[in-house]
């Protein structure tokens, strides 16, 4: 038993020294470097601008595992990076044209507004206080909070609120801590700051359920399958969409073709089979496109 | 401006965790420390190599870590504590080697005559350090151990980022939900931590001329 523990303690400190190594993988992409050589835009539109300089500059995330993450060739992997490369191919700009350029969710308004950026694909979630200042492209997909358990979920947790009495775990001040506090009051909410200690703290039955992004958790999940499991009852809708200059309607309406058209083609469907299908348990359906 | 009076109750709740998480500390990390000082000077090699070796690994050792250790690594051990009690463990164990550094200062500003004389007329190590050099030692490092104790109020805020909702967590909370007001209230987060450090500095002022040795 003491032995037991030691050992468990021991590889706890091998995880941590191998955990710059650990998070990474080298796997490509789906098929979305399809470039379409043929396009023709009409003048003046910034997809004949784009075409013509054949250099686009996207805004993703760096660290969201399954989504936008960095991988250690230095490149970029995961559905979102498909989408914006699948962009690209419509506009004629093949994989190797296109910048990615970090955008953690408090700068990515900012740079659409400064042109730091063409577009961002970022999970980037719609809403009207955001489309005050930026518009969306999309949604290209629909997540939603969803609940993280131990692997074989042994208390039973069905959704939020049989976490009444129970410890979950989220980061501090986020979306979805503040959603537990005001609409679960029952449920006892723990803090981190980041959700990899969440994880941790799971793991060690320090809290009974971790709640974001299911999209988020699904990324957890995915560096630690033998630990965790997801519940898969989103209980919020949190549409993910493309965020362009506001005004640039010309452009919100091509990619709004461009998804329908990877929507009927099947490689909306191949991009997600190639990254986030790996670790979500159901195949999604592409979201209603939102052409406002 | 605003986002900070409408949430008041909420700063009052952060600060008394922040408070409550430094009091306990503090008094449990200067008990660990005067003990550590102790086994430091003690005419026992095996105590004075355990305290200096204890001083060293944690002195030199970020307190995140200290506290990743006491939150992540001791439930491995099937120890279930509350993130509170975790919290209490990781700042007393840090603080200890400072207050044990301060305290040890001030034993060996005590002349060495005044040991020599208790263990002469027959006290023990401990009585001799407990009746006649301690107390001529505190009075001499009320600063350092002031300094200590408002490092450690400050230190706190660490707890924040290991499920402990003291004032730094709540302030991070507030700003994310108020984003408009951000600057206020991380200010407001600033005026409770003075709120708790000025008063230590100017007690221990006082303090100071109260119990200074005359030389």
């Amino acid at each position: 038993m003491r032995i037991g523990r030691w050992m468990r303690l021991a590889g706890t400190v091998l995880v941590l020294t191998l955990a710059a190594a650990a998070c990474g993988g080298d796997d490509e992409g789906g098929d979305g470097g399809q470039v379409n050589e043929g396009a023709s835009f009409a003048e003046g539109t910034t997809m004949a601008r784009l075409q013509q300089e054949g250099a686009v500059t996207i805004g993703t995330k760096f660290d969201q595992p399954l989504f936008g993450l960095k991988n250690l060739e230095g490149k970029p992997e995961g559905f979102d990076v498909e989408i914006g490369k699948l962009i690209a191919g419509e506009l004629g700009i093949a994989e190797d044209k296109i910048t990615w350029v970090e955008s953690v969710s408090a700068n990515r308004e900012p740079f659409i507004q400064q042109d730091k950026v063409d577009f961002v694909v970022a999970t980037y979630t719609i809403n009207d206080k955001r489309k005050e200042v930026v518009d969306f492209a999309g949604p290209y997909y629909e997540a939603g909070q969803d609940i993280m358990v131990a692997k074989g979920n042994p208390e039973g947790i069905g959704g939020p609120d049989d976490l009444a009495g129970k410890k979950v775990c989220s980061v501090t001040g986020s979306t979805p801590a503040e959603n537990i506090r005001t609409n679960y009051p029952d449920a006892d909410l723990t803090e981190f700051d980041v959700y990899s200690k969440c994880a941790e703290a799971l793991k060690n039955g320090q809290v009974q359920a971790v709640t974001t992004d299911n999209v988020i958790l699904l990324g957890l999940i995915s560096q630690d399958e033998e630990s965790f499991e997801l519940v898969g009852e989103p209980f919020t809708k949190e549409p993910y969409g493309i965020g362009v200059k506001k005004g640039d309607t010309e452009f919100r309406n091509f990619i709004n073709d461009t998804l329908q058209k990877a929507y009927d083609d099947g490689r909306w469907l191949a991009a997600w089979d190639a990254t986030a299908g790996k670790v979500a348990p159901e195949k999604p359906t592409p979201p209603t496109i939102d052409r406002y | 401006m605003d986002a900070v009076l409408d949430n008041l109750d909420t700063f009052r709740q952060g600060f008394i965790t922040t408070l409550a998480l430094t009091v306990v500390s503090t008094v449990l990390a200067l008990v660990l420390g005067t003990l550590l000082a102790a086994m430091r000077v003690s005419p026992v090699p095996t105590l004075r190599a355990a305290g200096a070796t204890y001083v060293e690994v944690v002195r030199n050792t970020p307190l995140t870590l200290v506290f990743f250790f006491a939150v992540f690594v001791l439930p491995q051990l099937d120890i279930r504590l509350s993130f509170f009690v975790f919290a209490v463990i990781a700042v007393t164990v840090y603080h200890a080697a400072f207050f044990c550094e301060a305290v040890r200062s001030g034993i060996n500003a005590v002349g060495v005559g005044q040991a020599e004389a208790a263990r002469s007329i027959g006290l023990t190590f401990t009585q001799s350090m407990r009746l006649v050099v301690l107390p001529q030692a505190f009075r001499t490092v009320v600063p350092p151990l002031i300094n200590v104790v408002i490092a450690l109020t400050k230190n706190t805020s660490i707890a924040a980022a290991f499920g402990v909702v003291e004032l730094t967590a709540v302030a991070t909370r507030l700003a994310n939900a108020n984003s408009d007001a951000v600057i206020a209230i991380f200010l407001g987060s600033a005026v409770c931590y003075l709120a708790l450090t000025l008063p230590s500095g100017w007690l221990a002022g006082r303090l100071e001329r109260r119990v200074a040795v005359a030389r």
